[in-house]
C-alpha cells in the first residue's frame, strides 16, 4: 500500500508545473478558470503551444509523435493542467479518431491523418449519434453504398460537438442491412468539404452553439477512406468508446470547480458574513469536497491498476457516474452561490471580464448557463443509465 | 503508487479469514451472541493466540507494530464474519488510549494482557447527553488526597458488560464541553460504587451503560496528565474510526454478494430478478457505494497512525461520512432487493443490513463527521 508519487513522478510534476507556468497563456487560463467561452482560436494558440513542447498528443505511441507517458504521469498531467486551467483537448481527432487510425487504420491514413492532427491543420468532428440511434447507437441508419471506388452516403447525424470548425469527421456508417445491426457498421473518414454535407446548428438551452446537425445527401467518399475492413467499424467504435470513457470522470476539472466555488463561497455574503461559513452551504461544499476525496482515490486506484498492467474496464463506468454526478453538483453549488444573480442571463458577460455594469459578483454572469450546460455530463459519453447497464453485464454479470 | 496489499499484510488478512471461517458459521454466531458472555470465548482466545491482538503494539511491547492497513486488514475479515468479540474496543481503542496517554508503568502493566486477549477492555467516552461529543463530559472525577472520586454515567459501552478493565472519560475541571480538563481513569470493572447495566445490542453484540457512584481509584488509575486527555481521546478515536471502516468495508462486501447472489437466483415472472434493469441498476449503485467506501478506507488507514493534523482530521472525518452513508446505502437497498426475505432473522444478510446500520451509530454518525468536516473547510 503506497499512495505517494516516485521521485521520478514528483520530477515530472515539477516539469510539467514548469511548463505551465511560462507557456499557458494568462487570458486563456482566466477564461478556463471562470467557465467563459473559448473562441476556436483560443484552441488552436494553445495546441500549438503543446505540439512545440511535443506533448500534445498523449495517448498516441512514440513513433507517431505522441509522448509515452506512463499512466500516472497521464494522471499528474491531468491534474496539473486542470489545475491550471489549460483548456481541454478538443478530443476528436488527438484523443478519439488517431488512436483507432493508429490502431486499425491503413498504412497511407497514417501518414496522411496524423501529422494534421499533430499540426492542427486538421479539425476532426464525430459522426456517431443520429436522431434515431443515441444510447442504442448500433441502431443508426446513416446509409454508405458502395459504388466503385467510392462509396455513396447518404443520412443524418446529430449532436456532433463543434462540428461547425470541423473540415473533417470520422463516421459510423451502415454498410449492410441484411445482418446483425452491429454488424453491418463501417467505419468513414469524410471531407467536411466534400458537397452534399451540410451542418445546421443546435443552439442548446443555454444559448450556445456547440452541436450541430450533419446531413449526408449522396456524399461521395473515395474508398480509401474506409478504416480497416468494411463491417467491422461497431468493434472500432468500442476500442474508441474505452478512450472516451477514461478521463470522462473528470476529477481534476472537479477540483478545479470545487476551487473555484470555495473562492466565490468566501466572496458572496449571507447574513453579513462569507457564504462559506455559512452553517448549510459550508456543509453542503464540504459533502461535496468530501464525495469527491472519494472519487479522487477511487480514480487512482484505477491509475495503479492501469500502470501495473491492467486495462480499466468497467470501474470506469462507475466512476463516469459518480465524477459526472460530483461534477454536476459542484455546478449545482455555484449556481445557488450567486443567489438572485444565477437569474441575469447576459450574453456578452460571458465571454469577457466584468466591466462593471452589473450589480453581481464579477465571476457570476457564466454561472447559470454552465449549471445547464453540464447537465449533458450525466448524457454523454454513453449516458449514466448505460454505464450502469455496462456495470451490471461486465461486473455483476446480471 | 501500489494499492494492494504486501505479502505480509495478505498472510495476516488470510490468517484471518481462515479463523473467522472455521469458526464463524451463521448458526454459530447465533449461539455466542445469544450466549451470557455475548461472543465466543475460543474465538477470542485464538484471536490472542494468533497474535491478532499484539496487531497494532509496538514491537517492544510484544506486539507486530502494525499501522492502520494491517488493524483494517484483520477488521475487514471480522467484518465478513461479522464477528462480535469487541476487538475494536478492548485492542484498537483501549490499547490506543493506553499506549498514548499511559506512563511506562502502565503500559507494561495493561498492554500486554490486551495484546494477548486476556484482559479484556471496554471504553466509555459516551454519555447521554454528549451524543457523540467526546468533550461533552458531565462525569466527574474529584480528588481526595491522592485518590479520585468518579460519579457520573457512560452511555453504549460496547463489550462493557464483560469487561476486565473500564477506560473511561471524566471532568477534573472545566465545564460541560470544554476540551480542557477532560482525564482518563481505569477501572477494575469489579470497583465499589460501579454498576453495569447491561443489554444485547441490536446488531447481535453486548454492552453496557456504566454508573459511577463514587468510585474511588488511586493516582495511579489515571491516564496521562490531569484534565490533558482530549487530545489522546480525539486521536484514537480517529484510529478506531479508520478500523471501523475496514469493518464496514468487509460488512459491505458481504452483502453485496449476498444481494448479488439472490439476483441471480431468485425468479420471478419466469427469470432470474437480476434480468430486471431497475434491479440492476440498484445493485450497480451498490457497487459503487462501495467502491467509495473502500477508497475512503484506504484514505483513513494512511493518516491513521500519522501526527495529529486539521488534514487528518479531515481525512478522518470525510472517511467516516462516506462510509456510514454507503454503509446505510447498501443495507436498505440491499434489503429491498431481497425482498420479504431480506427481513428475517433466519437469512444472514438481515444481520448484516443490521451492523451496516449501527456503524452510523458508532463513532459519531455522518451528520456528526460532516459538520466536523465543514468547521475544517479551507477557503482555498
Amino acid at each position: 500500500m503506497n499512495m505517494n508519487y516516485t521521485a521520478e513522478e514528483l520530477a515530472f510534476r515539477d516539469e510539467v508545473r514548469a511548463f505551465l507556468d511560462a507557456k499557458l497563456p494568462a487570458d486563456i487560463a482566466a477564461k478556463v478558470k471562470g467557465f467563459r467561452k473559448l473562441s476556436k482560436e483560443d484552441h488552436q494558440r494553445w495546441q500549438k503551444i503543446l505540439s512545440e513542447q511535443g506533448w500534445y498528443a498523449t495517448h498516441w505511441p512514440e513513433q507517431y509523435g505522441g509522448v509515452s507517458w506512463t499512466p500516472v504521469q497521464k494522471h499528474i498531467w491531468d491534474e496539473e493542467s486542470c489545475r491550471y486551467g489549460v483548456p481541454r483537448s478538443i478530443p476528436f481527432g488527438v484523443n478519439m479518431v488517431a488512436p483507432v487510425i493508429i490502431k486499425f487504420g491503413s498504412e497511407e491514413q497514417k501518414q496522411q491523418y496524423l501529422p494534421r492532427i499533430l499540426s492542427g491543420e486538421d479539425w476532426w468532428c464525430q459522426g456517431y449519434s443520429e436522431p434515431g440511434a443515441g444510447s442504442d447507437l448500433a441502431s443508426l441508419k446513416t446509409r454508405a453504398v458502395r459504388e466503385g471506388d467510392h462509396y455513396i452516403v447518404n443520412g443524418q447525424k446529430t449532436w456532433t460537438t463543434l462540428g461547425q470548425h470541423a473540415n473533417m469527421i470520422f463516421c459510423l456508417v451502415r454498410t449492410n442491412t441484411e445482418v446483425k445491426a452491429q454488424e453491418g457498421i463501417s467505419f468513414l473518414l469524410i471531407d467536411m468539404n466534400t458537397p452534399g454535407i451540410t451542418v445546421r446548428p443546435i443552439i442548446t438551452l443555454d444559448g450556445e452553439h456547440e452541436v450541430n446537425e450533419v446531413f449526408f445527401e449522396d456524399v461521395k467518399v473515395p474508398a480509401e477512406n474506409l478504416v480497416g475492413e468494411e463491417n467491422k467499424g461497431w468493434t472500432y467504435a468500442k476500442y474508441l468508446l474505452t478512450y472516451e470513457r477514461t478521463g470522462l470522470a473528470g476529477i481534476g476539472l472537479s477540483k478545479a470547480a470545487l476551487t473555484h466555488l470555495k473562492q466565490l463561497a468566501s466572496r458572496q455574503v449571507k447574513n453579513g458574513k462569507p457564504l462559506i461559513q455559512d452553517q448549510t452551504f459550508s456543509q453542503r461544499i464540504a459533502q461535496v469536497e468530501i464525495d469527491l476525496m472519494a472519487a479522487a482515490i477511487s480514480n487512482l486506484r484505477i491509475v495503479a491498476s492501469v500502470e501495473g498492467g491492467g486495462v480499466p474496464g468497467a470501474e470506469s463506468s462507475m466512476l463516469k457516474v459518480r465524477g459526472t454526478e460530483i461534477r454536476q453538483a459542484i455546478n449545482d453549488l455555484a449556481r445557488r452561490a450567486i443567489g438572485p444573480y444565477a437569474i441575469p442571463f447576459v450574453e456578452e458577460e460571458m465571454d469577457q471580464a466584468y466591466d462593471g455594469e452589473f450589480l453581481s459578483d464579477p465571476g457570476a454572469a457564466p454561472l447559470a448557463a454552465h449549471y445547464f450546460n453540464n447537465r449533458k455530463l450525466s448524457i454523454f459519453g454513453g449516458s449514466n443509465e448505460i454505464q450502469k447497464n455496462i456495470v451490471s453485464k461486465m461486473i455483476l454479470g446480471l | 503508487m501500489d494499492f494492494r496489499l504486501n505479502e505480509e499484510q495478505q498472510m495476516l488478512q488470510d490468517t484471518v479469514a481462515r479463523l473467522v471461517r472455521g469458526e464463524y458459521s451463521f448458526e454459530k454466531r447465533l449461539e455466542y451472541s445469544e450466549s451470557e458472555l455475548g461472543f465466543s470465548e475460543s474465538f477470542w482466545k485464538q484471536l490472542g493466540e494468533l497474535g491478532l491482538m499484539a496487531v497494532p503494539f509496538p514491537e517492544e511491547l510484544g506486539g507486530f507494530g502494525g499501522t492502520g492497513v494491517e488493524v483494517q486488514s484483520v477488521m475487514t475479515e471480522l467484518g465478513r464474519g461479522l464477528c462480535i468479540e469487541p476487538y475494536l474496543q478492548s485492542v484498537v481503542l483501549g490499547g490506543g488510549l493506553i499506549s498514548q496517554a499511559g506512563n511506562e508503568q502502565q503500559k507494561e502493566q495493561w498492554l500486554a494482557g490486551i495484546a494477548t486477549g486476556e484482559t479484556q477492555v471496554a471504553v466509555g467516552l459516551q454519555e447521554p447527553q454528549s451524543f457523540y461529543n467526546t468533550n461533552d463530559v458531565e462525569t466527574t472525577a474529584e480528588k481526595a488526597g491522592s485518590d479520585y472520586v468518579l460519579n457520573g454515567r457512560k452511555a453504549v459501552v460496547i463489550g462493557g458488560h464483560s469487561a476486565d478493565l473500564l477506560v473511561v472519560s471524566a471532568r477534573t475541571s472545566g465545564s460541560s464541553r470544554d476540551a480542557s480538563g477532560i482525564s482518563l481513569f481505569v477501572i477494575d470493572a469489579n470497583a465499589d460504587g460501579l454498576e453495569r447495566r447491561s443489554y444485547p445490542t441490536i446488531d447481535g453484540a453486548k454492552g453496557c451503560d456504566l454508573l459511577l457512584n463514587n468510585v474511588k481509584v488511586g493516582a495511579d488509575a489515571l491516564l496521562g496528565s490531569e484534565g490533558e486527555a482530549a487530545d489522546a481521546i480525539e486521536y484514537q478515536v480517529g484510529r478506531a474510526i479508520s478500523a471501523l471502516c475496514g469493518e464496514a468495508v468487509g460488512v459491505m462486501e458481504v452483502a453485496c454478494d449476498l444481494t448479488l447472489d439472490y439476483l441471480k437466483q431468485r425468479k420471478q415472472f419466469g427469470v432470474p430478478i437480476g434480468k430486471f434493469q431497475v434491479l440492476q441498476h440498484r445493485m450497480a449503485d451498490m457497487m459503487s457505494e462501495l467502491e467509495q467506501a473502500r477508497s475512503m478506507a484506504i484514505l483513513a488507514a494512511s493518516v491513521a497512525d500519522e501526527p495529529q493534523s486539521d488534514e487528518r482530521r479531515r481525512v478522518i472525518a470525510a472517511a467516516k461520512n462516506v462510509i456510514s452513508r454507503s454503509a446505510q446505502f447498501i443495507s436498505e437497498k440491499g434489503v429491498q432487493s431481497h425482498g420479504g426475505i431480506g427481513m428475517t432473522w433466519e437469512y444472514n444478510f438481515a444481520h448484516y443490513a443490521k451492523r451496516l446500520v449501527m456503524i452510523n451509530h458508532q463513532l459519531g454518525d455522518d451528520d456528526f463527521h460532516l459538520e466536523r468536516y465543514a468547521a475544517l473547510l479551507e477557503a482555498n
